[in-house]
């Protein structure tokens, strides 16, 4: 599976178990206004850890908080594009 | 402590200057404090409240700083109801502060049948405030702080403890046209240093309403030009994770209630680098003990040494404070003090000191941290074992970039039951109707065997 359809299918889940009703998400929705709170977020970035082997909020050396789904997401394929090149 | 010594908030706000000037300003609205400063919104009852212990569980943070300024110096005691205390709570807290007034403005508590002898619905039309000529009283200020069975523990304040961090260096050149705003809610520790360095100062003060999306209130902010903005770790990390973080130009930005990773410090220096930026560390045990302002995580150790009126030591590896801004004691709970016999109070977080810095490790009870909010593992362990199929339960902290810290549980069950992923999504159901949400464990792993020391208890390991 890929890193898009990975944080894509993660939100769901968390959204379905944490009781947040989604928004109709695009990669210009702000992450905010995806319908998943603070918590929720926190919980999808732990999960997509587990899924994914890394974290890029730690491994990153960008000093940066991602604002939409699409920055979201490109944030996970950049880091997971430079460990490809790295290992 | 005479309490001719003492000025009451009302008085201190009166002796500051350009009051018609400086407004609160809510979702709903602004009040000025010229307004509040001579008249009330507690109607010809605020001297029935004289000498009361009085409940203070409005809806809106507007009328709850206006109430406090009314209410320091009258009431014996007042107690700060935070927005989300939850109402099973309120029995327990009313009965341990002896309250006997409530002032709210909303109706929710009467028809739940939460009472007492008087109840002032805090009123927006404001009437010339009759004060008694009466001897004022050295209020109590009741902080309400989680304990570990989940029934909140009431820390006593008063004034002069709650205000002793605060230097009222008050240039009125510069800072007329200082606009406080905070993320928290004043009824926590962290949101009342704000509004009292707010109040004390020259400026006026934005506030967030409960149900107030993040985007209205940075808008909010940015209308009002917030220029001292505070809140958590984590609240700093949802306002930069918005689009309308660009709404706001703080010259001032203050972390505080978490400890502040380097990601946080280094985003928020590169997101608005013309803000001067602390982070402080308080408790609402021991009050507020320092600001690190060199942009760096951690603290530098000389701290310790510089001496002044707030005392710091490490002992066993946790962060010890001694100040005049500790709390006098609980109102409820096993241990009545707070500090120990040389009135130093230990913080339980544990330090390490690395290269002339000390760093935070964790907590020495194992207390998480969930994007502010204290989570007692025990309570959780408790909520987990009730669970047919559990033996015993582990609770402990996993670190996440969100909120600091998020709740995970290493369970052991009883013998013969199967570890499926059914029965793990049963035992988070079985917690999410028992516990508030940021409570819930966010993964369970089931376990052989959890490590448990020769006096039976369970060996914790320090986030």
């Amino acid at each position: 599976m890929s890193v898009r359809s990975t944080i894509l299918s993660q939100i769901q889940e968390v959204a379905k178990e944490q009781n947040n009703k989604l928004a109709a998400l695009t990669d210009d929705t702000p992450l905010l206004e995806s319908g998943l709170d603070s918590l929720a977020i926190a919980i999808l970035v732990a999960r997509l850890e587990e899924a994914l082997g890394f974290d890029p909020f730690t491994l990153s050396d960008d000093i940066y908080y991602p604002v939409t789904l699409g920055d979201f997401i490109r944030f996970y394929e950049d880091v997971a594009k430079s460990r490809k090149v790295a290992s | 402590m005479s309490p001719s010594h003492v000025k009451s908030l009302r008085d201190r706000l009166a002796g500051g200057s350009n009051c018609q000037e400086r407004y609160l300003y809510g979702a709903a609205g602004r009040v000025c404090l010229a307004d509040v400063q001579a008249r009330t919104s507690a109607s010809s009852w605020l001297s029935n409240l004289s000498g009361r212990s009085v409940l203070l569980a409005t809806r809106d943070q507007v009328a709850a700083a206006a109430a406090l300024i009314e209410l320091d110096g009258v009431a014996r005691r007042i107690i700060l109801c935070p927005a989300d205390l939850p109402y099973e709570h309120f029995p327990s807290v009313m009965a341990s502060a002896e309250v006997d007034a409530i002032v709210s403005d909303h109706d929710e508590l009467k028809r739940r049948g939460i009472g007492a002898e008087l109840h002032v619905t805090a009123d927006v039309t404001r009437v010339p405030a009759q004060h008694s000529s009466s001897e004022p009283h050295t209020t109590e200020w009741v902080i309400l702080t989680s304990g570990t069975t989940g029934t909140p523990k009431l820390l006593i304040h008063n004034l002069s403890g709650l205000t002793a961090a605060i230097k009222t260096e008050t240039n009125s050149a510069t800072d007329a046209d200082i606009v406080w705003g905070t993320f928290y809610d004043i009824r926590r520790y962290g949101g009342l240093q704000i509004f009292l360095r707010a109040m004390l100062g020259n400026g006026s003060l934005v506030l967030s309403s409960a149900d107030e999306p993040l985007a209205d209130f940075l808008v909010r902010l940015g209308t009002h030009g917030v220029t001292h903005l505070s809140g958590t770790p984590s609240h700093w990390r949802r306002a930069l994770m918005s689009p309308l973080a660009h709404e706001i130009r703080p010259r001032y930005v203050r972390l505080s209630g978490e400890i502040a990773d380097q990601a946080i410090l280094d985003s928020l220096r590169s997101f608005y680098p013309q803000a001067r930026m602390g982070h402080a560390y308080a408790s609402t045990e021991a009050g507020v003990a320092f600001e690190v302002t060199d942009g760096l995580e951690g603290f530098p150790a000389n701290i310790l040494s510089t001496g002044g009126p707030i005392e710091l030591k490490v002992e066993d590896g946790s962060l010890r404070i001694r100040s005049a801004g500790v709390a006098s004691g609980y109102l409820n709970g096993e241990s009545s003090s707070v500090a120990d016999a040389e009135g130093f109070v230990d913080t339980g977080d544990i330090v390490q000191l690395q290269g002339g810095r000390y760093y935070f490790l964790g907590r020495k009870s194992g207390v998480i941290n969930v994007g502010g909010l204290k989570v007692h593992p025990e309570e959780v362990e408790a909520a987990i074992n009730r669970h047919p199929k559990v033996r015993a339960s582990l609770v402990r902290a996993r670190k996440n970039p969100i909120t600091g810290s998020i709740v995970v549980a290493d369970v052991l069950l009883k013998d013969g039951t199967d570890q499926d992923t059914a029965l793990r999504q049963e035992i988070v159901q079985f917690c999410q109707e028992r516990l508030a949400r940021h409570k819930v464990p966010t993964a369970i792993q089931f376990v052989p065997n959890l490590n448990v020391s020769p006096t039976g208890k369970l060996i914790r390991h320090n986030a």
